[in-house]
C-alpha cells in the first residue's frame, strides 16, 4: 500500500486533519476522502478546469496537484462560496443568467472566475476570457458564463 | 398571440441552484456501500485476433476482486445494439477496433483496478483492418464483420453495412435541361462529441431487483436492452439516469451498461465503471463523410436537378449509424424546392469507434457539402450566394420532400434576418469576407412520452416525465407549462426524472424532440387535471360541469373566475389528497414512408458569417457569427439562446479545429484533452448573435418547435463562405486549420 502522510489545510473555511496517501492528488482527497463532489473529475491533465479550486488565492487544476502540497494551505472549492445557503454574487450571477447548461463545468469555472474576481474585482470581458480559458464548456454557454461574471463584478461593487 | 405567465418568460432553471452550488449529483458522484471499481483491458491496436489472456499476475494484486473475461459470459456472447446486435459485451475472439474492451477488472480501489488491469497479458496477432472509405470499399479489403453475423444482407460479403435510396423524378430526363452542372466532393472528418462528464455507470443487484445508473440519454432504451440481455423482467430492472453532463448524442444508446451488469452479478457485489475521457474517446464519435453534390442549374441558379451521394464510414459495430445516415440522407437536398432529386446514402464499415447519434444526425457532414457545392454553382453562374438560395427555398406549405410533412415555417424571414443581420452587400474592410448557408434537419419521425402531473393538495405540483435533462433545459419548460397551466408560480412545482421505477415510458431524449414531444404530453397531463378540477368545482359549488370551464389556472363558473388552486384546495380540505392528469404524446410509425415517419417539424436554421483570415498563418477570425432559428415560439427564450450560441460555438470547433487522428494501424493518436481542441473562451467570435423567429406555428404547446440544434447545421459551409469570399480559397475538407487554410493560400500563390 502507498504511504499515507498527514497534512492539515483548511477546506472551506474548515480546519481539517487529514492523512493522505501521498500519490493521491487533490482531486482524488477533494472528492473521494472529503466527499466534496461538486469538484469535477474530466480530463486528469490539467486542461478542462473542471476541477478546477482555489489555493490560497490561485485557481488551480485539482488533478494536477498532489494532495500533500495543499499542508498548511487554505483551498477553497464550490461548496465553499455560499454562506449559510446564501449563495454568493457569482453563483446569482450563473443562476440568473442560465450559465449553466448541463453544469457540469459550472463548479469549475465559479472557482476560476472567483479568483478572478479576488484578484481584479473589475474585469472586462477580455479579462473573463483570458481568466476562465482554461475552463471548456462543450454546452458552450461561453456568452451566457462571460456575463455572469460580468454581472457579478457589478453586483460586487454595488 | 399573447402568452401570459411563465410560458415565454426565462425564470431560473429549474436545477439550476445545485448546478451552482455543486450539489447537483452526476452518476460519478453517487457511491454505494460495499462498491467495487472497474477497470477495462484494452489493447493497443485496431485489429487482432486474440489468442489468450492471462489473469494470473493481475490476480495477485491486492484487492483484485474479478477479473471478467469472455469465458466468464454466456455463449454465445450476449450482443446488443439499437439497430443490430452486433457489438459484444467483451471483444469475442477479435478486437475490432481500437479501444474495445478485451476484459475488466473490479478490485477494491481505483489503483488496484489500473494496476490489475495493466497486468492483465493478452497474447494477439495483430491482423490488417481498414480505416477509410477507400480502404474499406477496396475489392481485397478485410471484412469487419463477418458475413455469418449479417444473415440476409444483401452487402454481407462487403464493408458496406446498408445502401439507402431516395428521392423523386428521373434525373436522366432533366438532364439536358440544366444550363449548368457542377459535381463536388466534400469530406467531413471523425470527431468526437467531448461531454465534459465522460461516461460512467454503476449496477448492483438487491435481492433480484438490478439497479443500475448510468449517464444515459434514453433510459428506457438501457432498460430494454439490458431486460432481453439478462432476462429480467422490465418491473425488476431499475435505471436511474442521473442529469447527464452534457450528452449531444453520445449518451443516447448502451455501451458499457451490460459489461457492468455482468460483473455486478458476478462479483455480487456493486460496480461502478467511471470511464476516463481517453476510454470516452474511444466509445463514442461522429461518422467521418464523404458527399459527392451533382447539382443541375438553370441560368438564372433555379435549381433542376441534384444528384447527392453520402458515404458514411462508420464504425466496427453499427450502433445508431444506419439512422442517422438515413435520416440525414433523405433530407440531402435541403430546403429547396427541387424538381428531380436522386440520392443514395451508404454506411460503411471500419476498424473504428463505432460512430453514434451526435447533435445534428449526420446533417452537418452533408450540408457541408450541399451549401457548398451551391456556392461554387452561384460563383460560376455569377449569381448572388444568397438570391441563389432565396430563388430555390420552399415556402410554407410546399412539399418539398414529395410524401413528408410540408415546409412548417416562412423560412425566407429567417433568412432576410441572418442576411440583414450580418450586413449582406454591405461594405465591409478590405481582407473580409462573408458566406451564408441555409440548414434544414428533420425532427423526430415517432415518439412516445407519458407524463404524469400530480397537483397536490397545497397547490404546489409534481411533473414526473422521462425526458433526460443533459443541460437543455427540459425541467425548465416542463416546470413552465405546469405552472402555467395551474396557474401556480414555478417555484411550487418540482420535477421528477431519470428513474425508471418512478417515471412513465418515453421513447428517448433525442432529435431536439423533448419540449414538442414530452412537452405535449406535460399538457395532455394538466387538461387531465383541468376536467377533474370541473368535476370537483361542480361538486364543491353544486354547478352542473357544463357550466363550467377550467383553463389555464382559472375555473370560471357563471362568468365569475376562481383559481384552480382555490377550488382544489377547499375540495381537499376534508381529506386531503391530490389530483393526478396522465398525459400521452404518441407519433406513430407510417409503415409506407422511406423512413417509416414524417418528421414533427423542421429545424431550420441560416447563419451568416464575416470572417477575416490572415494571411500569414492562416489563422480565421470570426468577426461576426449570425444564427437565426425558426424556433416556432421560444418558451423560454434564455434557455434557447443558450441552446443556439452553445451550438453555434459546437459548429465552429467542427469547422476550425476538430479532428480526429488516426495513424496508419487505425490507432486513435489524439485521444484526451491535449490533443484534441475543442473551442474555449478564447476561441469565440468577436459578435455572436442568435436569434429567433417566432410565428407560433409549430406542432408543440404554445406553438413551439424543437431548437437545439439547429445552429450548428450549417456553420461550416458559411464559414467556408466566407473564406472564399475573403481570399478565393475553396477548400473542401475540415477542419479549416491555419495550417490548413496556409498551405491552401501557398498553393494559390
Amino acid at each position: 500500500m502507498s504511504t499515507t502522510v498527514h497534512i492539515e489545510a483548511i477546506v472551506n473555511g474548515r480546519e481539517h486533519a487529514l492523512d493522505v496517501a501521498a500519490n493521491h492528488t487533490l482531486l482524488d482527497v477533494i472528492r473521494d476522502q472529503l466527499g466534496l463532489t461538486g469538484t469535477k473529475e474530466c480530463c486528469v491533465v490539467g486542461e478542462c478546469g473542471a476541477c478546477t479550486v482555489v489555493v490560497d488565492g490561485t485557481p488551480m487544476n485539482s488533478c494536477l496537484m498532489l494532495a500533500v502540497e495543499i499542508d498548511g494551505r487554505n483551498v477553497t472549492s464550490v461548496e465553499g462560496l455560499a454562506t449559510d445557503g446564501r449563495l454568493d454574487a457569482l453563483q446569482q450571477g450563473f443562476l440568473d443568467l442560465s450559465a449553466p447548461q448541463c453544469g457540469f463545468c459550472i463548479p469549475g469555472q465559479l472557482m476560476s472566475a472567483h479568483a478572478l474576481l479576488q484578484d481584479n474585482p473589475d474585469p472586462t470581458i477580455d479579462d473573463v476570457h483570458e481568466a476562465l480559458g482554461g475552463n471548456l464548456c462543450r454546452c458552450a454557454g461561453y456568452l451566457q458564463i462571460t456575463e455572469a461574471v460580468l454581472a457579478a463584478a457589478k453586483a460586487g461593487k454595488e | 398571440m399573447t402568452i401570459n405567465g411563465p410560458v415565454g418568460t426565462s425564470p431560473n432553471r429549474v436545477g439550476g441552484r445545485d448546478r451552482v452550488t455543486g450539489a447537483q449529483q452526476y452518476v460519478a458522484d453517487i457511491h454505494l456501500v460495499d462498491e467495487l471499481h472497474a477497470k477495462l483491458v484494452k489493447i493497443d491496436v485496431s485489429r487482432a485476433r486474440i489468442i489468450s489472456i492471462d489473469t494470473t499476475k493481475a490476480e495477485q494484486v491486492s484487492g483484485v476482486r474479478l477479473i471478467l473475461t469472455p469465458d466468464d459470459l454466456p455463449r454465445p456472447m450476449p450482443r446488443f445494439g439499437p439497430q443490430y446486435a452486433d457489438r459484444p459485451v467483451l471483444a469475442v475472439g477479435t478486437v475490432n477496433y481500437h479501444g474495445e474492451p478485451v476484459a475488466a477488472v473490479a478490485a477494491e480501489t481505483k489503483e488496484a483496478a489500473e494496476e490489475a488491469a495493466a497486468l492483465v497479458e493478452v497474447e494477439y496477432e495483430a491482423l490488417p483492418g481498414v480505416f477509410s472509405i477507400d480502404a474499406a470499399l477496396d475489392s481485397d479489403a478485410p471484412l469487419v464483420q463477418d458475413p455469418s453475423v449479417r444473415p440476409g444482407e444483401t452487402f454481407a460479403d462487403s464493408n458496406i453495412k446498408t445502401e439507402f435510396n431516395f428521392g423523386w423524378g428521373d434525373i436522366a430526363a432533366v438532364e439536358g435541361e440544366a444550363d449548368c452542372v457542377i459535381e463536388r466532393e466534400y469530406e467531413f472528418p471523425m470527431i468526437t462529441h467531448f461531454a465534459i462528464e465522460p461516461h460512467a455507470f454503476i449496477a448492483t443487484l438487491d435481492g433480484d431487483e438490478l439497479s443500475v445508473w448510468s449517464t444515459i440519454q434514453h433510459p428506457f432504451q438501457l432498460q430494454k436492452t439490458l431486460a432481453k440481455l439478462l432476462d429480467i423482467p422490465l418491473s425488476k430492472l431499475r435505471i436511474f439516469a442521473p442529469d447527464p453532463g452534457g450528452g449531444f448524442g453520445g449518451k443516447q444508446h448502451p455501451k458499457l451498461e451490460p459489461l457492468v451488469c455482468y460483473m455486478a452479478l458476478k462479483a455480487g457485489r456493486p460496480v461502478r465503471l467511471v470511464m476516463s475521457l481517453e476510454e470516452t474517446f474511444q466509445a463514442v464519435r461522429r461518422p467521418s463523410t464523404r458527399v459527392r453534390v451533382r447539382l443541375g442549374l438553370s441560368l438564372d441558379g433555379t435549381l433542376v436537378f441534384s444528384d447527392i451521394e453520402t458515404n458514411y464510414l462508420i464504425g466496427a459495430y453499427v450502433d445508431i449509424a444506419d439512422r442517422v445516415a438515413s435520416k440525414s440522407s433523405y433530407v440531402a437536398a435541403g430546403p429547396y424546392k427541387v424538381p428531380v432529386v436522386k440520392i443514395i446514402g451508404r454506411t460503411i464499415l471500419s476498424n473504428t469507434t463505432p460512430t453514434t447519434a451526435f447533435r445534428g444526425f449526420g446533417v452537418p457532414q452533408i450540408t457541408w457539402a450541399r451549401e457548398s457545392t451551391l456556392d461554387e454553382a452561384a460563383l460560376e453562374l455569377g449569381i448572388d450566394r444568397l438570391d441563389i438560395r432565396r430563388r430555390n427555398l420552399a415556402g410554407r406549405g410546399d412539399e418539398f420532400v414529395p410524401g413528408d410533412t410540408p415546409a412548417d415555417g416562412d423560412w425566407i424571414q429567417t433568412v432576410e434576418r441572418a442576411a440583414e443581420l450580418v450586413g449582406w452587400r454591405t461594405p465591409m474592410p478590405e481582407g473580409r469576407g462573408r458566406g451564408i448557408a441555409l440548414g434544414l434537419k428533420s425532427g423526430p419521425t415517432t415518439g412516445l412520452s407519458y407524463s404524469t402531473v400530480r397537483l397536490l393538495a397545497d397547490g404546489s405540483a409534481l411533473v414526473i416525465s422521462g425526458t433526460s435533462d443533459m443541460g437543455q433545459g427540459a425541467r425548465t419548460v416542463f416546470a413552465q407549462i405546469v405552472a402555467q397551466e395551474m396557474g401556480i408560480s414555478i417555484d411550487r412545482v418540482n420535477v421528477l426524472m431519470g428513474d425508471t421505477a418512478i417515471v412513465p415510458y418515453d421513447q428517448q431524449t433525442s432529435a431536439s424532440r423533448s419540449t414538442v414531444l414530452m412537452g405535449t404530453s406535460i399538457h395532455r397531463a394538466c387538461k387531465d387535471i383541468h376536467a377533474k378540477v370541473r368535476t370537483m368545482a361542480s361538486r364543491l359549488y353544486g354547478v352542473a360541469e357544463n357550466l363550467i370551464e377550467v383553463d389555464g389556472g382559472t375555473v370560471r363558473i357563471a362568468g365569475e373566475d376562481h383559481p384552480i388552486v382555490e377550488v382544489v384546495q377547499e375540495s381537499m380540505a376534508p381529506l386531503g389528497g391530490e389530483v393526478i392528469g396522465n398525459g400521452e404524446m404518441r407519433k406513430d410509425k407510417e409503415p409506407d414512408h422511406p423512413l417509416a415517419g414524417s418528421a414533427a417539424f423542421f429545424e431550420f436554421n441560416c447563419t451568416a458569417i464575416e470572417a477575416e483570415v490572415d494571411p500569414e498563418t492562416g489563422e480565421i477570425e470570426i468577426i461576426k457569427h449570425i444564427t437565426v432559428g425558426d424556433v416556432g415560439t421560444a418558451l423560454n427564450p434564455q434557455q434557447v439562446q443558450g441552446q443556439d450560441d452553445g451550438a453555434a460555438i459546437m459548429g465552429l470547433g467542427h469547422t476550425l479545429m476538430e479532428v480526429l487522428i488516426l495513424d496508419d494501424e487505425g490507432r486513435t493518436r489524439n485521444l484526451g484533452a491535449i490533443d484534441y481542441r475543442i473551442p474555449t473562451s478564447k476561441d469565440l467570435p468577436i459578435a455572436l448573435i442568435s436569434e429567433s423567429i417566432e410565428n407560433h406555428d409549430g406542432p408543440g404547446p404554445y406553438g413551439v418547435k424543437g431548437v437545439s440544434e439547429g445552429s450548428l447545421l450549417c456553420t461550416a459551409p458559411a464559414v467556408g463562405s466566407a473564406v472564399r469570399d475573403a481570399t478565393g480559397l475553396i477548400i473542401r475538407d475540415l477542419p479549416l486549420t491555419p495550417q490548413r487554410v496556409w498551405e491552401a493560400m501557398k498553393e494559390q500563390a
